[in-house]
């Protein structure tokens, strides 16, 4: 009847692949947050190291910088590690937020890995991981001058996405408007 | 049309609540007020998926953050937070994915409306093959000539040998 019919068949089945091709290559484990182009969430919590004092979104205070959930439990932030370090060693920021952690594990680890962070809340109970959309540690966010979350980045910094995805994105919130 | 389609959507999703409840879910150590807290709190926590298992609600899985959003949705119930208010507080955080059920917005459209078009493309194409095949049997009806020349031969069916060779 119609030529056009006998093709289809063949267009579904390329529908089907297409669909199936992309479902496939996407990580299901990486859930896209909502709060990408949000401002980053308030939060206050105690210092780890100086547990009467407290650390909060404001101690950013308009710089481009990572706020990175760990702990020391967690094997995946002893591999990523290095990359904070070495991003730290460049200048950068980096805050950290320790995730359901024990105080003195928690420094001991900082002890024995090296410190990258300017200041690390201490979450206890994952009060400010949930108002931050942590759902696994680490993840590491970036935030621009204007306290804006430009980026999540879930699970272990590696070499290629830290040379990929987040030196680039650093060095193009850092041009964005000024030095400082 | 739409609730006999969510229904059936959520077919699996039920079919798996009930499987993990038989091998007892960790809800029975919250406590509240009235029974009805307790049932919209069995209710949403089932409606809310657990984002480090994926497979599962916050209502059946172990893992620690499907036991922080428990506590958390068992505190805003107890603190007076609608339903409505507490899927709120979930998705800000974690995204429309921790819903079981996807909202209908213009990014799942075609998700929620995919299984109705297809339906319509099927009907709209079975319809046309039936009406073409019934055409077609019309149009294999035998001709004038062709009808006369079936009863010559069922009038003459003694020497059908004839007939055969003529062919």
């Amino acid at each position: 009847m119609k030529r056009y019919l006998l093709l289809l068949p063949l267009i579904l089945f390329g529908a089907v692949a297409v669909m199936l091709a992309v479902g496939l290559t996407l990580n299901s484990s990486q859930v896209n947050s909502p709060l990408v182009g949000k401002p980053a969430p308030d939060f206050q919590a105690p210092s780890l190291h100086t547990p009467e004092r407290s650390v909060q979104l404001s101690d950013l205070n308009g710089q481009v910088a990572l706020v990175n959930i760990w702990a020391s439990w967690c094997t995946s932030c002893r591999q990523e590690h290095p990359y904070l370090m070495a991003l730290s060693e460049q200048g950068i920021p980096i805050y950290g937020i320790d995730y359901k952690d024990e105080r003195s594990k928690a420094l001991a680890w900082l002890e024995q890995y090296g410190n990258a962070y300017q200041a690390v809340a201490f979450d206890a109970h994952g009060r400010v991981g949930m108002d931050w959309g942590v759902y696994g540690v680490p993840e590491t966010y970036v935030i621009d001058r204007k306290g804006v979350i430009r980026h999540k980045h879930i699970g272990a910094i590696t070499a290629h996405s830290l040379r990929e995805q987040l030196q680039p994105l650093l060095a193009e919130l850092r041009r964005e408007s000024g030095s400082r | 049309m739409i609730m006999a389609r969510s229904v059936f959507m959520m077919l699996p999703f039920v079919f798996a609540v009930a499987i993990a409840s038989a091998a007892g879910a960790a809800s029975t150590l919250y406590r509240f007020d009235d029974p009805d807290q307790a049932q919209r709190f069995q209710a949403l926590t089932e409606q809310l998926r657990c984002l480090v298992c994926q497979g599962e609600s916050i209502a059946d899985s172990n893992a620690d953050l499907a036991k922080d959003l428990r506590s958390q949705v068992h505190e805003m119930i107890l603190a007076g937070h609608s339903n409505q208010q507490i899927m709120q507080f979930m998705t800000d955080r974690y995204g429309d994915f921790i819903l079981y059920k996807p909202p209908f917005v213009p990014r799942t459209y075609f998700l929620w409306a995919g299984p109705l078009l297809l339906l319509i493309l099927a009907s709209v194409a079975m319809i046309k093959y039936v009406g073409r095949t019934r055409r077609d049997t019309q149009a294999i009806g035998l001709q004038q000539d062709e009808r006369a020349r079936l009863s010559r031969l069922l009038g003459e069916s003694k020497e059908p040998k004839t007939d055969r060779t003529q062919k």
